[in-house]
């Protein structure tokens, strides 16, 4: 078992004849990713590399029973090409795509609020079940199937901690990276929740770093409802106040996002903290 | 994106947000000239800097004559302006705001912002103006009103109501802030703002509302649509490197440790940071190459790194997942033979094709250490400066 994807999951790419949709779809392909179609709009009838290629995602949908997709397309669409998947009914939809206007992301979590179906991202490296299906942009050869959830907000520090992991011999039931904008689609409480309900994940990892309070609230989440062992790690200790580190949602806004607040968060409700992202694959070992 | 007092105060206006009569001065004859063309004293003769906390730092003064507004220019003119915003290096006064001054009854409180937890628009007020919000909220919360506005449907009539009696405002004043409120709304939307912050909102003595102060930050993803704004970017209020990163899409903070570092990704960046805090060492930058950086990004961030006098070793960290270790270690080669490395330089690669990347700086006769893993990267470096 695994969490939201699988072996089954078929995808469709939104932005599939773009530079980095067609790179990215071959690596999910290569990783043994079922993609159905691709959406490009007035490139209809079109084949990549023998996937068809449709003008709207209804469409795609309807010709290949798509029922996850993967976005690509540049920010100024990147909210359009959330809504339009959304309303086509595709159940599982990854946003790659990095600045997005938060408005634009306001705008789509209201209109998501409605529809029945999950946005992991924008501006996120995706997700990956090992060895089933790949939607998105990490690197497979570093994941392994085993029994360890990962959860973070960021894409290569993700890589970091799994391929410590690995060699480390623990492999990963799913690994989740749900993006470093403000707001976004799933958040850590969703991911938590559903690694709590599966059975083959015996234990979590969750990599948070400065800005906002959802470390805050997934710590209050784990101590109310989560049974699972978790480990968790905080970037940014030594970022300084009113800078946004790279990721728009990393900033520390007056005294609210600090690296301590969520540390200290976590330590009160029974969260392993790694305070040394070298040793994470070891502390891990040490506790699952 | 942040802008000036004055730019914003100009964009209020346009979208009738009631501002106080003002003047931007970058020369001392100006400011006076701008004083007089107000029609009266006093004047509030404010200094320009991308931070708060002006007043306090001496940057907001009163002046009832063309005398005084000619001295305090002067004075002005040319400082460097400390708050606890500017950091202890201040922040060099080029520009002047002369202002007519108000008859102020009570200062109060509003701010728009953009909150995160409920991906709404949240309102915020106080009657508390003219103080640090972040006291009044830790201290006493109650007196903070918060109204949350789904950004669907944007402001409704009760909403703007409900702000208005919260501050307790004299039922002459109701009008004209639901009227403020409303358009301020309008602004923070159209532009796509991520902050806008009236501090103080000033209630006069004949009962009319105005933006006594003014802060606007944009959201830099969103500026595509708004060429206009751009135009308003203060080029002299950003770090120069920090400019020049900008140009090639390289995220780059400066900071004042002497650990220059190399990282693909913000959250290992911000990570890289912190190995380096804990080793003992203190990182000169944050520098994000991006998840998917270029042979040529490497480059032009392994030379800015490398001009930054206060570094004394750099820390590459890289995890090539879609940027490969080849192509990286090749950028780095480039960079070093170009610039010339004085300083001692520790690589840590791990991911797709990292022998290879190994292999080509091996080969490269530049006087590099190589990492095996984070904790030996780290010691490495400490090792390096102390």
């Amino acid at each position: 078992m695994s969490i939201f994807v699988n072996k089954n999951t078929k995808v469709l790419v939104q932005g599939i004849t773009g530079n980095e949709g067609s790179f990215h779809t071959r690596q999910c392909l290569a990783y043994g990713t079922r993609i159905v179609a691709g959406v490009t709009p007035g490139k209809g009838g079109q084949k990549m590399d023998g996937i068809p290629v449709f003008n709207t995602v209804a469409t795609a949908v309807k010709e290949t029973g798509a029922d996850a997709s993967l976005i690509f397309v540049p920010p100024p669409f990147g909210a359009d090409a959330i809504m339009e998947a959304a309303d086509a009914g595709v159940s599982l939809i990854v946003a790659i795509t990095e600045g997005i206007p938060i408005l634009d992301m306001v705008k789509v979590k209201n209109f998501l609020s409605s529809k029945k179906c999950r946005l992991i991202g924008p501006n996120c490296p995706g997700i990956i079940t090992p060895e089933e299906c790949k939607i998105g942009i990490m690197p497979g050869m570093i994941h392994k199937k085993g029994h360890v959830g990962v959860v973070s907000r960021s894409g290569t520090l993700t890589y970091e901690v799994v391929d410590q992991l690995t060699k480390e011999g623990l492999g990963q039931s799913t690994c989740i990276g749900i993006g470093g904008d403000p707001v976004n689609g799933t958040n850590f409480i969703d991911v938590l929740s559903a690694f709590e309900a599966d059975p083959e994940t015996h234990g979590m990892v969750m990599v948070g770093e400065i800005g906002g309070s959802a470390e805050e609230e997934a710590a209050a989440y784990i101590q109310a409802h989560v049974t699972k062992p978790v480990v968790g790690f905080i970037a940014g200790l030594t970022a300084p106040p009113g800078r946004r580190m790279g990721h728009a949602g990393a900033i520390i806004s007056g005294s609210s996002g600090t690296g301590e607040a969520k540390i200290k968060a976590f330590k009160e409700n029974g969260i392993h903290v790694c305070e040394n992202l070298g040793r994470i694959g070891q502390i891990c070992k040490e506790i699952f | 994106m942040k802008i000036h007092e004055y730019q914003a105060k100009q964009l209020f206006a346009q979208y009738q947000v009631p501002v106080p009569d003002g003047r931007p001065a970058v020369t001392v004859a100006e400011a006076v000239t701008a004083a007089e063309e107000l029609g009266g004293y006093p004047v509030v003769v404010k200094a320009q800097i991308h931070a708060g906390g002006r007043g306090k730092g001496g940057g907001v003064k009163l002046a009832h004559s063309a005398e005084e507004v000619e001295a305090l220019a002067k004075q002005m003119l040319g400082m460097t302006l400390k708050t606890h915003q500017t950091g202890p290096e201040g922040r060099l006064v080029k520009k002047l705001f002369i202002e007519a001054g108000q008859k102020i009854e009570k200062e109060l409180y509003l701010s728009l912002l953009m909150d995160r937890a409920t991906a709404t628009v949240v309102i915020m007020a106080s009657r508390d103006g003219g103080m640090d919000i972040e006291e009044v909220a830790a201290k006493t919360p109650e007196r903070i009103i918060k109204v949350h506005v789904d950004p669907l449907m944007g402001i409704q009539g009760y909403q703007l109501r409900q702000v208005g009696f919260d501050l307790e405002l004299p039922k002459a004043a109701m009008k004209g802030f639901s009227s403020l409120l409303s358009h301020l709304y309008k602004f923070f939307v159209a532009n796509d703002c991520s902050l806008v912050e009236i501090n103080p909102l000033i209630l006069t003595a004949d009962d009319q509302v105005m933006a006594l102060d003014a802060k606007v930050d944009f959201d830099s993803n969103a500026l595509f649509r708004h060429k206009d704004l751009l135009a308003l970017r203060d080029l002299d209020e950003e770090d120069p490197m920090e400019v020049e990163a900008s140009t090639y899409n390289l995220n780059y903070i400066n900071l004042d440790g002497n650990v220059g570092n190399i990282v693909n990704g913000a959250g290992l960046a911000m990570a890289t940071m912190d190995i380096i805090k804990n080793a003992g060492a203190s990182p000169a930058n944050f520098m994000d190459v991006g998840g998917g950086a270029s042979a040529e990004q490497v480059e032009n961030a392994f030379r800015i790194i490398l001009a930054d006098p206060k570094v004394k070793a750099v820390l590459i960290n890289i995890f090539g997942g879609i940027l490969r270790c080849d192509v990286f270690a090749k950028g780095v080669v480039e960079a070093a033979k170009k610039t010339g490395v004085t300083v001692p330089v520790v690589v840590r690669m791990e991911g797709t094709n990292v022998e290879q990347g190994r292999q080509i700086l091996a080969d490269s006769d530049l006087n590099l250490t190589s990492a095996t893993d984070l904790a030996d990267a780290a010691q490495k470096i400490a090792a390096a400066v102390n």
